[in-house]
């Protein structure tokens, strides 16, 4: 054992001493053998074409998506057109769905329980409860995201998402960060978790961190339908009718690009304070377009995000439906607890120009994104006294499209700011609770998973506040 | 040697019959492959084509940044099939590329299949001749055949196998072909049928060459069966602490002093 170890420690010291006699430039000589090594045998086996021109159509488009001038305008303009159509194409499917699900299934779901005669409060918690919530996500969720889904997986088969990271590159590095963080953002835009992972592709781990708590601010699958709905009810609503449409995506557009800015404002300010450093250099390989092979994707992004989505939501919202409908029926001294809550809260949610019912919809909806809309419908609907345990419910039936969404919003005391201020919310506020399971198993810290969690509700509420308040100065009220 | 040619169509292992997807089934596997390769070259594809599982595919570098195990059996034979995450090359230290090297060098992989962009192949050999320094037993993937064609690059298989020793199969994975090729490969180099002869880089700096084969030998000495040795002294004059680590506790010994049983391996991994 101890000759052993001595003789492992002898190659040891050996290869110190070498280390020294070799000098600095071992690594790159080492590259340079490789690289050379690799170009002779390259050179046996490959013919290339005579003429190099048969990129150059890819190289023409390159230049234009990637240009300093046109990239970006070209980068709003097709996420905008994305938006516009996912806005438009939703509306009529959604109605189907609800008027379905809630209009027909859920009357005879009661009838039937009541037929038998179940406990009011197991009627209340499976029906009410589960059941509603189930119906709301999927009739809210589901039409905007087959829509969504397909046409964003189209964009990154072809290849355009490299080409986002290559615009933003250079300006991450310019703020500090890593340049690899264009693409880890990129990646939280389909999924927080994923791209909180995805930054195991930076090296050094002072950029990273940056990357894992910056990661928040793009906007995931979760919060896409939240910000489409909210832009279609408020935002649309508040233009004459045929720009609606093209206005609510601009808004969109707007609150994605918000995240963006902020995710950089952020790494400037961790880099330039408690997370100091360089950036450090990389190479970013743009991949070549290929063409996207358009039913596969359609059926990835069916089972891999459309599915996968509504299934969390589902899976989230029913435990979700029951908690609302316990908060919204047990009472204390006459009140419900939601109802305490909200009342409690409501001063401190209305000066930032939010309200109760939104405060306990994200508390309740920590686990997942997804399910904040049916969560805020839902206790809407309950605080209004609009549902409750056997006779009001009926208005919540009566719903069958994004219209009769915004009724029960407007009736609920809701106003362009509290629309706008909820996407902003929406954007910046805490990670869901998977996300910042993540945080922490990659981080292995719980300073930083703190840090990460808690930053963007800070950052949420001070911008919720200001925009509340030089609303209000103009708007006058 | 190489059963790639267009006779195959007699040959009893053309038909995708012996081929049984496994999906995550991977008990009693009987020998373990790894697919490395760059980022984006269609590592995942291959993955899901041969184990029949539904890794998320996308036109996107690192888009897989950890291990994902399937299964699959061909000729009878059970294989596990480890999807490593994309990288240029194994000398830098981001936890991706560990995650690939520590696998390839400690996980012993019986066959590497290392997947590469036939658009784009020098640089893509620049992985394979490292990967060649670590591990015999690999065939080179040459990928998105279909995309050298359109860009009229023409590209010499058998001499690139003859050059590198290792079979080289031309695939086109998004739509499926080569696929029974890649396999039947998969099954000779694993098996022993094809006998590989890697190719190793040529280095010009005399320090260099002296210091890895002082290294080398005074490696021998200590672990005789180690197939890597010149990688290994590699590793160790850059200074690389997994390796490092691996020869102060005897661990480097004792992978490739005797054969492996599968809770070891999991053990080191």
């Amino acid at each position: 054992m101890n000759i052993e170890s001595k003789n492992n420690e002898a190659i040891l010291s050996a290869a110190n001493n070498l280390r020294w006699e070799i000098g600095e430039n071992f690594h790159d000589t080492l590259m340079e053998s490789i690289y050379s090594n690799a170009s002779s045998i390259t050179k046996r086996a490959v013919t290339l074409p005579a003429e190099k021109e048969t990129l150059s159509w890819e190289k023409t488009v390159d230049k234009i998506l990637t240009s300093r001038y046109t990239g970006f305008p070209i980068m709003f303009l097709i996420l905008g057109v994305v938006f516009w159509l996912t806005i438009e194409g939703a509306n009529v499917p959604s109605g189907l769905i609800a008027s379905l699900l809630l209009d027909t299934i859920h009357p005879l779901l009661k009838g039937f329980s009541a037929s038998i005669g179940i406990p009011f409060w197991l009627d209340g918690v499976l029906i009410d409860g589960a059941y509603l919530a189930m119906a709301w996500v999927v009739s809210v969720m589901l039409p905007p995201m087959m829509i969504f889904f397909p046409l964003f997986t189209l964009l990154e088969d072809f290849g355009y998402l490299p080409r986002v990271s290559f615009n933003m590159d250079s300006i991450y590095r310019r703020v500090g960060a890593h340049g690899k963080q264009a693409l880890t953002m990129a990646m939280g835009f389909g999924c927080n978790a994923a791209g909180v992972v995805a930054t195991r592709v930076i090296d050094s781990p002072r950029e990273r961190i940056i990357a894992i708590i910056t990661n928040n601010f793009s906007l995931c699958n979760g919060r896409w339908p939240t910000q489409i709905l909210i832009a279609t009810i408020f935002i649309g609503s508040a233009v004459p009718a045929y720009i609606a449409g093209i206005v609510s995506a601009a808004a969109v557009v707007f609150i994605a690009v918000l995240g963006i800015v902020f995710s950089l404002v952020v790494s400037w300010g961790l880099s330039k304070s408690v997370l100091k450093g360089e950036a450090s250099a990389f190479s970013l390989e743009l991949p070549p377009y290929r063409p996207p092979r358009i039913l596969q994707t359609l059926y990835t992004s069916l089972i891999d995000r459309t599915i996968f989505v509504l299934w969390r939501a589902v899976v989230f919202a029913v435990p979700a439906g029951v908690v609302i409908w316990f908060v919204g029926n047990v009472t204390i001294g006459g009140e419900s607890m939601a109802n305490i809550f909200i009342n409690w809260i409501n001063p401190f949610a209305i000066i930032i120009g939010l309200n109760g019912v939104i405060f306990l919809a994200y508390i309740i909806a920590i686990p997942a994104n997804e399910i904040v809309i049916p969560s805020i419908l839902m206790l809407t609907v309950a605080n209004l006294g609009l549902a409750g345990v056997g006779a009001g419910s009926g208005v919540m039936f009566e719903l069958d499209s994004v219209i009769d969404t915004a009724n029960i919003l407007t009736t609920g005391g809701w106003t362009l700011l509290t629309g706008i201020n909820l996407m902003i919310f929406s954007l910046l506020h805490n990670p869901c609770s998977t996300t910042i399971y993540t945080i922490f198993k990659e981080t292995k810290s719980a300073k930083w998973t703190l840090v990460s969690t808690f930053l963007p509700i800070v950052m949420g509420l001070v911008v919720t506040f200001f925009v509340a308040q030089i609303w209000r100065l103009i708007a006058g009220y | 040697m190489n059963m790639n040619a267009n006779a195959c169509e007699t040959c009893p292992v053309h038909n995708t019959g012996n081929l049984k997807r496994l999906g995550i089934d991977m008990s009693n596997f009987d020998f373990v492959v790894a697919l490395a390769g760059n980022p984006n070259t269609g590592k995942s594809t291959v993955f899901n084509n041969l184990t029949g599982l539904k890794q998320h595919t996308g036109n996107w570098p690192g888009k897989t940044v950890s291990r994902a195990e399937g299964g699959f059996a061909y000729n009878n034979l059970k294989f596990k099939l480890v999807d490593l995450p994309g990288t240029y090359s194994l000398l830098s230290t981001s936890t991706d590329e560990e995650v690939a090297r520590d696998f390839i060098l400690f996980g012993q992989p019986d066959v590497t299949v290392v997947v590469v962009d036939a658009t784009r192949l020098e640089r893509n050999l620049n992985l394979a001749l490292q990967i060649l320094e670590i591990t015999d037993r690999v065939v080179l993937c040459l990928n998105l055949m279909d995309e050298a064609e359109r860009h009229q690059i023409k590209i010499d298989e058998r001499m690139l196998s003859k050059d590198l020793g290792i079979p080289v199969i031309p695939v086109v994975a998004r739509y499926n072909k080569g696929m029974n090729e890649i396999l039947n490969s998969i099954y000779e180099v694993a098996t022993g049928k094809f006998v590989c002869k890697p190719y190793r880089i040529k280095s010009s700096s005399m320090e260099l060459n002296y210091a890895v084969e002082k290294l080398s030998k005074m490696l021998l000495e200590e672990f005789p069966n180690l197939p890597n040795v010149k990688w290994v002294a590699l590793r160790l004059l850059e200074g690389d602490q997994s390796v490092i680590d691996s020869i102060r506790n005897g661990e480097l010994g004792r992978i490739y002093k005797v054969e492996q049983t599968k809770s070891e391996l999991e053990q080191v991994v």
